[in-house]
């Protein structure tokens, strides 16, 4: 019973931690061009790549 | 790798983007820094990455420039002041690029990228709270009990009451927009189904029950949002890439102003200015022609396939390519009075008398709704009079409502049509909406428009083999001298026979009339035949060319406006599958018959006004025919619109493609029929899925009604149905190759630097070149 009051909260945490990293992920704009990201893996320039294009946000 | 990436020094014409006009397309990316998006149709290989973005990295000023190629589009970022719009297009156009400034703003492309995320977000909501309350409901169902069953259903209640609220508002929204017009769609049971579940498991969990159902309302929430999603996606890709496909130049005119010439946007354009229009250019405005004789390519405008000589006098619309020499037009018409105002008109009245269409998936919930809900009340009652117990019966009622909640039937008909629609689009169909699928397979009848749409829209030579080489040579050393479309299939047919031009000299050419020129001392015409010296033809239907050497006639050219691959091939598929297949062109009686009895197609009509082509679709219509109406032009427009569902080439007129359901990329015609073929076959399966579900119901409601439903077999079954409709739909995939190879990744950018003027032009034909 005793272990439940750990599991559960780090269950929740770990969960939470991952929908705050979808959301940023989805918000700084990196499903945008999902064609362009697959591509630019095979990318083997030395050139370091642009930052990802902040989204049309103001 | 696609060969996509332009040669680079293309002579690629960039329009001024400067100062207020420029303005439009900025936005503001932090202090001191503006961003704009251009659409680049020809960037879509990873090469173009490497190509664009360090060119546009290097111009002075620029902060960030990347490529977006799921969207064909570039968005740069730079300093204020320090770089201008113009410097990004004109580098883009050095490197061969076509690219136009994009609007957001434009199609609703914003508003629905936005509401595309808003779906993500509730999906990966719903997804959070279904895993966490899943693995609460898992150790519920394994025997917790007592304190900790509660303690797991508080938990499970607080992170699905936030969740229901969040993840649910598409289908809550939705659901109440129906009821407000007093109509019912497939949102209302499942959010009645969903608020249900939910606020019976909060009760129940107050008072210490044993069954709680917010697994089943968050993770029913869950599987809707990813079919809605995906759905949306799909959705959202066809029109971006349509609405890619419009014209790449601003539209500018040059207009002549005290002996002045000046360039100045459409838009500006009054009546009475004189326009000069160039070699190769589109009118803008309607008009008369005030100077200069040439010659007209007016198929997008009326579908005539023959040029027609223009002469001071003659009156000219908006739309119109001049192809021989320029014109000075005085113009008698802009905006709201023009030819192309009044098509819009047209079309606007066409679409409006179009009823509503409802999707077979609402018009099931017209009855289902009720259904179930009379099912819900029968329970109540039943359990009422057995048990005289309240709570038994309403939560055994609650229970029917839940277990019927229609997961499965809400994925039924998302998952086929994403399913059906992806397919198409790698074939090159664009469906711009999933219910067009659902219309395309109702048709009964097929509306062809003839010049761009069952032709390719430019002439070809006949019998190409059988004219000797010595003459074709001549012929063509004349022809490279012209832009006439006639002269310029001659100089492809010497091309595809590797014959090299003969050398000719002082060559002039004579609109209306044809090329002359001196070869060795003797005067060789090519052009029509009263100008060559000959008799009148006896067919004037007919395109040719007469070669004369000092007027004694060396051959006669008989052009073809070129078949589209694959007509006679669709006309039969279609004829065969029952289809009633139609022909309405403006073009002439002879050419338009020639055409038809070579398709076998029995039902044509020539020199068709636009308005005839309307009224004869709204007239097929009127008498209960569903018509899917295929054209490409200015003319076919209001057709278009009125017809049941409409297909458009992707190098069809700008108001036509936007007039058109669907849009289909490359030469072939039997995009059409395969179109047709597949909507037939995804309308097979929703109706297998629909029944797959209704069996569910079947079998899960008599448990529900007696009271035996926990959350464990809701759980099952809910999810078993929805998976078993899912992978129903995926199997469409599999089981149907389409016929017809895709025309592999053909670029949407089938255009020429030439081209670029007002409208877009029938691609450059792929045989020749």
């Amino acid at each position: 019973m005793n272990t439940l009051f750990f599991l559960i909260p780090i269950a929740l945490i770990l969960g939470a931690i991952w929908l705050a990293i979808f959301m940023w992920t989805l918000k700084s704009g990196q499903y945008d061009d999902l064609d362009g990201a697959a591509w630019r893996a095979l990318n083997d320039e030395e050139r370091p790549l642009p930052p990802p294009d902040k989204d049309e946000k103001k | 790798m696609a060969v996509c990436c332009p040669a680079p020094g293309a002579d690629v014409p960039v329009v001024p983007l400067t100062g207020d006009e420029a303005r439009h397309w900025i936005t503001r990316a932090g202090p001191g820094r503006s961003r704009i998006e251009f659409i680049v149709p020809e960037a879509n290989c990873v090469a173009c990455i490497g190509g664009i973005e360090p060119s546009l990295n290097a111009v002075p000023g620029v902060v960030s420039a990347r490529v977006n190629l799921t969207a064909q589009r570039v968005a740069v970022v730079w300093r204020d002041g320090e770089a201008e719009p113009q410097d990004f297009m004109q580098t883009l156009a050095d490197l061969g690029y076509t690219a136009r400034p994009f609007d957001p703003r434009e199609n609703g492309i914003l508003s629905e990228q936005e509401e595309g995320k808003a779906l993500l977000r509730a999906l990966a909501v719903a997804g959070f709270a279904a895993c966490n309350i899943m693995l609460l409901s898992v150790s519920v169902w394994s025997g917790a009990e007592g304190a900790t069953r509660d303690l797991f259903h508080w938990i499970s209640a607080l992170i699905a009451l936030p969740t229901v609220i969040y993840a649910g508002r598409p289908f809550f929204t939705s659901a109440m927009a129906a009821l407000r017009h007093g109509r019912v769609n497939m949102d209302v049971p499942i959010s009645l189904g969903v608020l249900l579940a939910t606020v019976m498991s909060l009760y129940e969990t107050l008072h210490h029950a044993e069954h709680a159902f917010f697994d089943a309302a968050v993770t029913l929430l869950f599987f809707l949002l990813a079919g809605r999603t995906l759905d949306h996606m799909m959705r959202a890709r066809a029109r971006s890439a349509i609405s890619n496909l419009t014209l790449l130049m601003p539209q500018v005119a040059t207009i002549i102003e005290n002996g002045m010439a000046r360039i100045v946007p459409a838009a500006a354009l009054k009546k009475d200015m004189t326009l000069l229009v160039a070699v190769g250019e589109r009118l803008a405005a309607d008009g008369v022609v005030a100077e200069g004789v040439s010659e007209l390519d007016r198929s997008v405008v009326t579908g005539e396939s023959v040029p027609e000589v223009a002469r001071p006098g003659t009156e000219v619309q908006s739309g119109t390519m001049n192809l021989s020499a320029p014109l000075t037009v005085r113009i008698t018409a802009t905006g709201e009075d023009t030819f192309i105002a009044e098509l819009m008109r047209l079309m606007a009245v066409a679409e409006q008398s179009q009823s509503r269409y409802v999707q077979l998936a609402d018009r099931l919930a017209r009855h289902y709704a009720p259904t179930v809900h009379t099912m819900a009340g029968i329970t109540l009652l039943g359990w009422l009079l057995y048990s005289h117990n309240w709570h038994t019966a309403l939560m055994n009622a609650i229970a029917v409502l839940i277990i019927t909640c229609p997961c499965a039937l809400g994925l039924a008909v998302p998952a086929v049509q994403v399913v059906a629609t992806g397919l198409l689009f790698r074939r090159g169909v664009m469906v711009k909406d999933g219910a067009v699928l659902e219309k395309l397979s109702q048709v009964d009848t097929v509306v062809f428009d003839k010049t761009g749409t069952l032709t390719l829209g430019h002439p070809v030579l006949l019998d190409a083999a059988s004219v000797p080489p010595e003459l074709l040579a001549l012929a063509a050393g004349l022809a490279q001298h012209s832009r006439h479309p006639l002269s310029k299939a001659v100089v492809r047919a010497a091309s595809a026979a590797a014959v090299t031009p003969a050398a000719v000299s002082d060559v002039r050419e004579i609109p209306g009339s044809g090329l002359e020129a001196m070869v060795g001392g003797e005067t060789v015409r090519l052009g029509h035949r009263l100008w060559c010296g000959l008799a009148e033809a006896p067919d004037a239907a007919s395109m040719e060319f007469a070669l004369t050497r000092q007027g004694r006639l060396l051959h006669l050219f008989a052009f073809e406006d070129e078949l589209r691959p694959e007509a006679a091939a669709t006309i039969r598929k279609l004829t065969a599958s029952g289809l009633k297949v139609m022909l309405l062109s403006g073009d002439r009686p002879a050419a338009v018959t020639r055409l038809a009895k070579l398709l076998g197609i029995e039902d044509y009509h020539a020199r068709q006004t636009p308005e005839e082509k309307l009224s004869r679709v709204s007239a097929l219509q009127a008498e209960g025919r569903k018509v899917l109406m295929v054209g490409d032009g200015i003319n076919d427009a209001p057709a278009l619109a009125a017809g049941f569902t409409s297909m458009a080439p992707a190098t069809a007129s700008d108001i036509g493609r936007t007039a058109a359901d669907t849009v289909f990329l490359g030469h072939s015609l039997l995009a059409v029929a395969d179109a047709r073929a597949l909507a037939a076959r995804a309308q097979r399966t929703v109706k297998q899925n629909f029944i797959l579900a209704l069996l569910y119901n079947a079998l899960a409601v008599p448990i529900a009604v007696m009271g035996f439903v926990t959350p464990l077999i809701a759980a099952v079954a809910m999810s078993t149905s929805s998976i078993l409709v899912v992978a129903n739909a995926l199997l469409l995939g599999w089981r149907a190759p389409l016929s017809s190879a895709l025309p592999a990744a053909e670029p949407p950018a089938g255009r020429k630097p030439e081209d670029s003027a007002i409208m877009t032009l029938p691609a450059p034909p792929q045989a020749a070149e």
